[in-house]
């Protein structure tokens, strides 16, 4: 029974409801924006944004197309985030949402490292940095209007239908269906399995790669294997090189030493002396 | 043989004594004011200076403590152990200033003891961690054994001596780990590290590095502590060490064209790009240029030849770990990153207080080899002049 919202791309008017929505239900502080030569503004999720609503100019058949993508946390069904973090602050309830300890169950072991933020493959998790103890933001799914059984306060904001909310299963179902039954959209549903699968899923009618959507990167299909697997592919052979090498190690030792000559290490070595001449002990 | 403590103060260590100081204050801002404060970091950007070369740097060049270990305490090549105890020393210093810098960096650094008692073992970091906090330990202990020697407590001298043993197999075993792992660490970032570094065995490449890189390390350390102290360097020692990197460089290069060809990437090297440039660079000049120049017993055999060839090893590790952190993720990370002045200011102060340590240590306790000794072992008739002291 886990949860999740459809994105359908196609449907959004960029009117940034969800955004205000979620600054005003999670008391994000406003702060003062700077012109910017688009309609962007933020550009990227921060610590005092957790979502943004993204524009994109398309040209497809000669036409002009312009959409706009909310971007937030994707709720990864294997986050990169969690098992990256080695205090074990990031956690996927089986709800479906994936939330910060420290802030949500007052639970404060994150040192700040920062290493979540270089694992997430979507660039999500932010860190206040203008705090003295900062701690690291990010969308959280609403997880306390989840448990209570009610939708995020960006999918009740939005008045296009462009977020819908529900199971993750039924979610997809809906998803392809919408995809089959209008040959305009394009037949992909991002998130159901880039980087293992997340609960946040998009259909689009425009190429997910010109919305900002990655399917490729330096020219190869993202990884639809999440990244705590492949972490763990390595990870899981620690213990097995402690004690072989270990046990190689000390085997070595013993041979070679019943060949070289014991030795008196301590006594062929001295302090330098820059200050005067050497004198004899 | 109880000498006084000394440390004669000169002009240049006044002035590494300066720069530490303006660290200490700088550092203190840091801790009041916060991360955004004194740092260029950004969401972009969450690892700059202290983590990219201060850590990742400071820990590989440290690598002359766990492969001179080996060679020397594992496969017993006595005529190495003159350059033993320095190897350690440096090794013991670069780790203590790694985790100082890890302790700047980390934004809850209230918190800094958590993780020793609420465990992500899942997470690659959980084994850096524990790997580098055990391995600093088990130096602190290994060089116990030497302070004892000066500082005459004979109980504790005996013990040490006694857990010699299993405390170099320790040594050995727990940095071959976290020098691995912090390749691990990278490969979170698959589809935005440039191929030509990330790689499911950037963890190989990681750990050999810094294994190869403990002989040319300690050579240039050799080198630079023979200069200012007026003593010869074991050139001898150090041009026979150029075996085993010169076979542990042709290795990683061929397993590096394996890795690339493998998974398809051999032709992202040449298309031009800023990152295939870098990354030529760090394969011509500072792989295959020192092969070469060890290969070559003419060059080999000089002071200058077998320096050169180290120091391109030694920079060449640096370079592939800039080119990791910085070069191959600049395009999808976007964003600038440049360290601010503050940055630039408590890394100086951090290598600073590296040369500092080094210096008092050398001066104080029995860390390098007895010049008479040394006149017997050299069995190369060559004289290196050493010109003047410099008076480090
Ligand atoms: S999108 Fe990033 S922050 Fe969100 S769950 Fe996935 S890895 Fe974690
Ligand atoms: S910054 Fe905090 S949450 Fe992120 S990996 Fe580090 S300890 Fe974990
Ligand atoms: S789910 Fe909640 S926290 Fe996340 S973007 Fe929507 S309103 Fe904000």
């Amino acid at each position: 029974m886990s949860k999740g919202v459809l994105v359908d791309v196609s449907r959004c008017i960029g009117c940034r409801s969800c955004m205000v929505a979620c600054k005003t239900w999670n008391d994000l502080p406003a702060g003062k924006s700077e012109f910017t030569n688009n309609w962007d503004a933020p550009g990227k999720v921060d610590a005092d944004n957790w979502t943004v609503v993204n524009y994109h100019i398309v040209e497809q058949d000669e036409q002009i197309k312009w959409r706009f993508v909310k971007r937030q946390c994707m709720h990864c069904d294997e986050p990169a985030c969690e098992a990256a973090c080695f205090t074990h602050s990031f956690v996927k309830t089986q709800e479906g949402a994936v939330i910060y300890k420290p802030t949500e169950l007052n639970q404060d072991y994150c040192v700040g490292c920062r290493y979540c933020m270089i694992a997430c493959p979507f660039g999500v998790p932010s860190f206040q940095w203008d705090k003295a103890l900062p701690f690291v933001q990010k969308c959280r799914f609403c997880y306390d209007r989840m448990k209570e059984g009610m939708k995020p306060a960006c999918v009740t904001a939005c008045p296009t239908g462009t977020l819908k909310y529900g199971e993750r299963d039924a979610l997809l179902k809906e998803a392809w269906q919408r995809i089959n039954s209008n040959p305009n959209y394009i037949k992909r549903v991002y998130g159901e399995k880039e980087y293992g699968g997340t609960s946040w899923l998009y259909i689009s009618d425009v190429p997910f790669d010109e919305i900002g959507l990655k399917t490729k990167a330096y020219g190869q299909d993202v990884s639809e294997r999440s990244i705590p697997s492949l972490t763990w592919d390595v990870l899981k052979w620690t213990p097995y090189i402690f004690v072989g090498w270990g046990a190689i190690l000390t085997a070595l030792n013993f041979y070679t030493k019943r060949r070289a000559e014991a030795h008196h290490d301590g006594e062929i070595y001295e302090a330098v002396n820059t200050i005067e001449e050497k004198k004899d002990e | 043989m109880q000498k006084t403590w000394s440390f004669k103060l000169t002009p240049f260590r006044y002035v590494l004594i300066g720069l530490a100081g303006i660290a200490v204050v700088v550092a203190l801002a840091r801790f009041i004011f916060g991360l955004g404060a004194v740092t260029n970091l950004s969401d972009e950007w969450p690892w700059g200076l202290w983590i990219g070369f201060d850590l990742l740097c400071g820990i590989a060049l440290a690598g002359g403590g766990f492969s001179t270990a080996f060679i020397v305490h594992v496969l017993h090549k006595e005529k190495y152990l003159p350059i033993a105890r320095a190897a350690l020393l440096t090794s013991l210093i670069g780790y203590i200033i790694a985790l100082v810098s890890l302790l700047l960096d980390i934004g809850r650094w209230t918190n800094c003891w958590r993780p020793f008692f609420y465990w992500g073992f899942h997470s690659v970091l959980f084994e850096v961690f524990w790997c580098i906090s055990l391995y600093t330990t088990v130096q602190v202990l290994e060089f116990g054994d030497i302070f004892f020697e000066r500082v005459k407590i004979a109980p504790l001298k005996k013990i040490l001596s006694k857990a010699m043993l299993p405390l170099t197999i320790l040594g050995i075993v727990l940095p071959t780990l976290h020098q691995s792992s912090l390749g691990s660490l990278y490969i979170v970032t698959i589809d935005r590290l440039n191929p030509l570094w990330w790689s499911m065995i950037i963890p190989f490449f990681f750990v050999w590095s810094a294994f190869f890189l403990g002989p040319a390390m300690v050579t240039i350390e050799g080198t630079l502590a023979a200069r200012a102290y007026n003593r010869k360097p074991e050139t001898h020692i150090f041009a026979s060490l150029t075996k085993v990197t010169m076979w542990m460089l042709i290795v990683y290069f061929i397993v590096k064209i394996i890795d690339l060809s493998y998974r398809g990437v051999y032709s992202m090297a040449f298309n031009g790009s800023f990152e295939s440039n870098m990354f030529l660079v760090e394969m011509i000049v500072f792989i295959l240029a020192p092969i070469f120049m060890y290969a070559i017993p003419a060059i080999r055999k000089t002071q200058w030849g077998v320096v050169t060839a180290s120091a391109l090893v030694v920079i060449g590790v640096v370079f592939n770990r800039m080119n990791v952190v910085f070069t191959g993720m600049a395009q999808s990370a976007g964003g600038h990153y440049f360290p601010s002045i503050w940055e630039w200011l408590i890394t100086l102060g951090m290598w600073s207080v590296l040369a500092l340590a080094y210096l008092f240590v050398v001066e104080n306790f029995p860390i390098l080899v007895k010049e008479d000794h040394e006149q017997e072992s050299l069995s190369s008739g060559e004289s290196v002049t050493t010109g003047r002291s410099v008076e480090a």
